[in-house]
């Protein structure tokens, strides 16, 4: 029994949910007890899905318990059937129903139905949801394609060269409630028909069960999201010899590795290694001189697998960051973060427990955080920028606008992303050089100093003259005092940088067991963090 | 009473009572909600509260593993570890609400033995209480009247006269019908539940009930058993709802009708004049309620009386008749009330009667609006402080918006 405040993931029956509502054609009845239908309100809020997800809830209550609860599974899958007519139902439980072991998905196969039936079995008190989007497709795609004939060792990835058609490959993984999966897909088909290469089908997202069949149709498939389709992947590989990618093209060099090994896969020419200098706009965005002060900037990572990976790499080698933390909620995920975070000399973060992530936050001190909703939150209590790169997100991360991460656009809007927070709206060496004309005076704040998340992390005195006292910290140790001429230094720097100055001073002045803070202590503790 | 009152049973689709958490744990500051079940249980807890993410919340879930399903004794020692972890380190709690869920209840988990131990264990500093917010035994706000009917047995008993109101409030809201009850002449009014949860108010023979919400009916069953009597009004919902609910209190102190009518009779009027520009948007158009937060009765009455809207089916998850009565007595002959819910088939019938608005839940609202049907959620009425005379206009406001945005974005396509 662990205490849980806020979780990560949700339960591995979302998982399944988040597979039948990216399809088109497919059902899911799920056997779960009354209340269990909150999880429709994910993909009609966050997502504004204009349909239900495709679920019969069983809604079973007490009262049902006492009876017939295997009748009434029964009469929701012919019901469901009847009403929705799908091609393939997928049959499971939610965790009380797995609990009371009716075995929905027996049930319905006895039910002697004219439709493919799935049938799921998500343990939920050890899995997650990602696990539960995984195996789910991985059944799906297993059941619906087991009876058809395959000979792996005959499968040729280069066949087409002979067949005279273009290469074909399949895009596995896409999920809604993924990040950006919408927009990836879309980069993915231009940059793959950009290269002759035709894209088959796309599964789950938008997928019917007839593209499901035609999945061994294609020499070799792409697997965008490890989390959602690496086993769907291996299964394809085992069953009808279909080699599929490793790489997941995020990042300018991401991109390219990936090209580089699809083509190679294929038996293509590889493509030019600098295509993405031209196609992207982050390598010479990186390189301007502009871009000078995002040297070294510190940045802690924590999110899904597959995001933190591409962040590490994008933030090391194509932005010149320096990775302070790495970690991820994603335990399926550890081993390869464990290795990118041994290569970064970091250990990595394995953690669900969002306070942990704080504590770990706080302790590396960067200056940009790349995490999930939870991390904006946790940065912005910490009073640092933050961009979300990873789920679980908000309303607010399925943006209108046309946002992939992958491919050379997606490298594009992850530079604009990462770097607009740091940014606040300034250019720093501007900040620096102008630092004591009128506009940066108080009084004369510009229209962003509402936004400034330093400022809204300390509330500045409202007196001019104000002596402030600093609370004793929890070890009650020492009282601080800033004297009126160090507050009157402490306003001559700019209102946003002014809280981390500020804390700086204060956490120097403890170190030096001083009590009373003045210009000079403000100038020593200047001294001391740049040295 | 003539409403037309029908069942249906079949899929639902409403929220449990462990949703309930997410507004009784902003009403006392100094409790904590801890529920006992599974990681859906979180995540269903996060998903209805939104954005409302602290640091420290002050409700969370202790996820059983398969480890606790094995073995049921040690379930309950893991129990009591996992609330001494939290205890020591939130000592600033004084009520530990142990929550029951699906999965606790179908293990027959013993949350009421856990709480007895816990409480001798704890000596007085916490008090420990536990009542089931399950989706198998409660619907969305039956959570609330689960919490408060197990705070019950714990009110210290009393017969001084007092005025009890008894569900949650918006502080603002409480603050200002305590003044509104004082010039009528009505000195002591407390609440439950109350701001903080070591501040239970007495019951007994000398307390009078006025219930703030419709869906308290465990409450108010043990509160008459302690010998407090429940004014039978209709809910404080809307101005005329309001004033009804106000009167049954007056007129049970012996308020003259003077009295009554001096203090009541200018925040009608304002009421009046407050509703009248959404009155003007409303009347006439047909709204339909999903049955959710069991609100929909008291706002159908209000929205058809006040707003002039014409009433095509009015859900409620489960109707009890007692505490409804007046409530049913001021509905239109032939009102379709619908208990329970088969969700295909009513939506179905939405469909069919193309209402100008649907209450419903958030998992419904958007595929309703993408069909062109525009809609309230029905969880922003349970959040919203609404109750009373001076609320009447935000309330009518809450339906006239949607409806008033429908106009302008199709005015906006018609150019």
């Amino acid at each position: 029994m662990d205490l849980t405040l806020w979780t990560y993931e949700g339960p591995p029956h979302v998982g399944a949910m988040r597979i039948a509502a990216s399809m088109k054609g497919v059902h899911y009845v799920l056997h779960a007890p009354q209340g269990d239908t909150y999880a429709d309100l994910l993909f009609t809020m966050i997502e504004r899905r204009g349909q239900r997800p495709p679920v019969t809830y069983t809604t079973f209550q007490a009262r049902d318990l006492g009876g017939d609860t295997a009748e009434l599974v029964k009469r929701h899958v012919r019901e469901a059937v009847e009403r929705f007519a799908p091609d393939a139902l997928l049959v499971g439980e939610s965790c009380t129903a797995e609990l009371i072991q009716d075995q929905p998905g027996a049930l319905a196969s006895g039910m002697g139905l004219n439709v493919p039936i799935v049938s799921l079995e998500l343990p939920a008190y050890s899995k997650k949801e990602n696990w539960g989007a995984a195996e789910t497709l991985y059944q799906l795609v297993r059941g619906l394609l087991r009876q058809q004939p395959a000979n792996p060792a005959a499968h040729n990835p280069q066949a087409w060269k002979d067949q005279q058609r273009r290469p074909r490959v399949n895009l596995l993984g896409p999920s809604l409630l993924g990040f950006r999966c919408r927009d990836d897909v879309l980069e993915m088909r231009q940059l793959l028909e950009r290269h002759g290469i035709e894209v088959a089908v796309v599964m789950p997202l938008d997928a019917s069960v007839a593209d499901v069949m035609r999945l061994p149709e294609a020499d070799v498939n792409v697997c965008l999201y490890p989390e959602i389709a690496e086993s769907s992947c291996s299964w394809l590989e085992r069953t009808f010899g279909q080699p599929f990618t490793r790489t997941v093209p995020i990042g300018v060099g991401a991109t390219t590795d990936f090209l580089t090994e699809l083509h190679a896969l294929l038996g293509m020419e590889p493509p030019a290694s600098d295509e993405g200098a031209h196609q992207s706009r982050l390598p010479w965005y990186s390189e301007s001189v502009d871009s000078t002060y995002l040297t070294g900037k510190r940045v802690f990572i924590f999110g899904d697998g597959t995001h933190v990976l591409a962040a590490a790499r994008i933030a090391r080698r194509e932005l010149g960051f320096e990775v302070v933390g790495l970690g991820t909620y994603s335990r399926e995920m550890a081993r390869p973060v464990r290795a990118k975070a041994k290569e970064l000399g970091l250990e990595a973060l394995i953690s669900d427990d969002y306070l942990a992530v704080e504590a770990a936050m706080a302790e590396a001190a960067p200056e940009l955080v790349l995490g999930t909703q939870m991390e904006r939150h946790s940065a912005k209590r910490l009073g640092i920028p933050c961009a979300v790169i990873s789920t679980p997100m908000h309303v607010q991360d399925v943006p209108a606008r046309y946002s992939p991460q992958m491919g050379w656009e997606g490298a594009n809007v992850i530079f604009d992303t990462w770097v607009h927070p740091l940014m606040m709206g300034l250019e720093e060496h501007l900040i620096g050089m102008f630092r004591h004309d009128f506009e940066f005076v108080d009084g004369h704040q510009s229209h962003l100093g509402h936004l400034g998340g330093l400022q809204a992390a300390q509330p500045e005195p409202t007196t001019a003259t104000a002596v402030a006292t600093v609370a004793a910290d929890a070890s009650g140790e020492t009282t601080l005092t800033w004297t009126a001429d160090g507050e009157a230094e402490l306003k001559k720097i700019p209102f946003f940088v002014r809280g981390k100055v500020r804390r700086n001073t204060e956490t120097y002045a403890r170190e030096q067991g001083r009590e009373q803070i003045d210009s000079e202590t403000l100038y020593d503790a200047k001294a001391h963090f740049s040295a | 009473m003539s409403a037309n009152l029908l069942k249906e049973s079949g899929p639902r689709e409403v929220f449990c009572g462990l949703t309930s958490i997410v507004w009784l744990h902003r009403r006392m500051p100094d409790a904590f909600f801890l529920v006992v079940g599974s990681r859906t249980c979180a995540h269903l807890i996060q998903s209805a509260a939104g954005v409302m993410i602290f640091a420290e919340p002050r409700f969370g879930t202790a996820i059983l593993s398969e480890r606790d399903l094995a073995g049921l004794a040690d379930a309950h020692d893991e129990l009591k570890r996992v609330v001494r972890d939290l205890l020591a380190r939130r000592p600033e709690i004084r009520t530990l609400f142990l929550v029951g869920s699906c999965p606790s209840e179908v293990i027959k988990l013993d949350l009421a033995r856990a709480s007895e131990q816990l409480n001798q264990e704890m000596e007085g500093r916490v008090r420990v209480v536990n009542y089931s917010g399950s989706g198998i035994e409660t619907t969305f706000t039956q959570g609330e009247d689960g919490a408060l009917s197990a705070l019950v047995p714990m009110l210290p008993s009393s017969t001084e006269p007092q005025l009890l109101l008894v569900g949650t409030l918006a502080d603002a809201v409480e603050d200002r019908l305590i003044t509104l009850f004082k010039r009528l002449g009505i000195d002591t009014v407390r609440s439950l539940p109350p701001r903080q949860s070591t501040d239970l108010p007495p019951v007994g023979p000398g307390t009078k009930v006025l219930l703030c919400q419709p869906f308290l009916s465990d409450t108010s069953r043990r509160l008459r058993d302690r010998g407090a009597e429940i004014l039978q009004a209709p809910y404080p919902l809307g101005a005329e709802g309001s004033r009804l609910w106000m009167e049954a209190a007056a007129r049970a102190w012996g308020i003259n009708d003077a009295q009554i009518s001096t203090t009541l009779d200018p925040l009608m009027e304002r009421a009046r004049l407050a509703l009248e520009p959404h009155r003007q948007k409303l009347a006439g158009k047909r709204i339909f309620l999903l049955p959710e937060s069991q609100l929909e009765l008291p706002l159908a009455r209000f929205l058809q009386r006040e707003c002039g809207m014409e009433l095509v089916e009015v859900g409620t998850p489960y109707l009890n008749r007692e505490l409804m009565r007046t409530e049913l007595d001021l509905l239109p002959d032939g009102t379709r009330v619908m208990e329970g819910q088969h969700v295909e088939q009513q939506l179905d019938r939405v469909r069919e009667a193309r209402p100008d608005l649907v209450v419903c839940g958030m998992g419904l609202a958007n595929p309703l609006e993408a069909e062109g049907i525009a809609t309230k959620w029905s969880i922003e009425l349970v959040f919203s402080p609404i109750h009373g005379i001076d609320q009447a206009g935000e309330l009518a406001e809450l339906f006239s918006r949607p409806l008033h945005r429908h106009q302008l974005l199709a005015a906006g396509r018609q150019r």
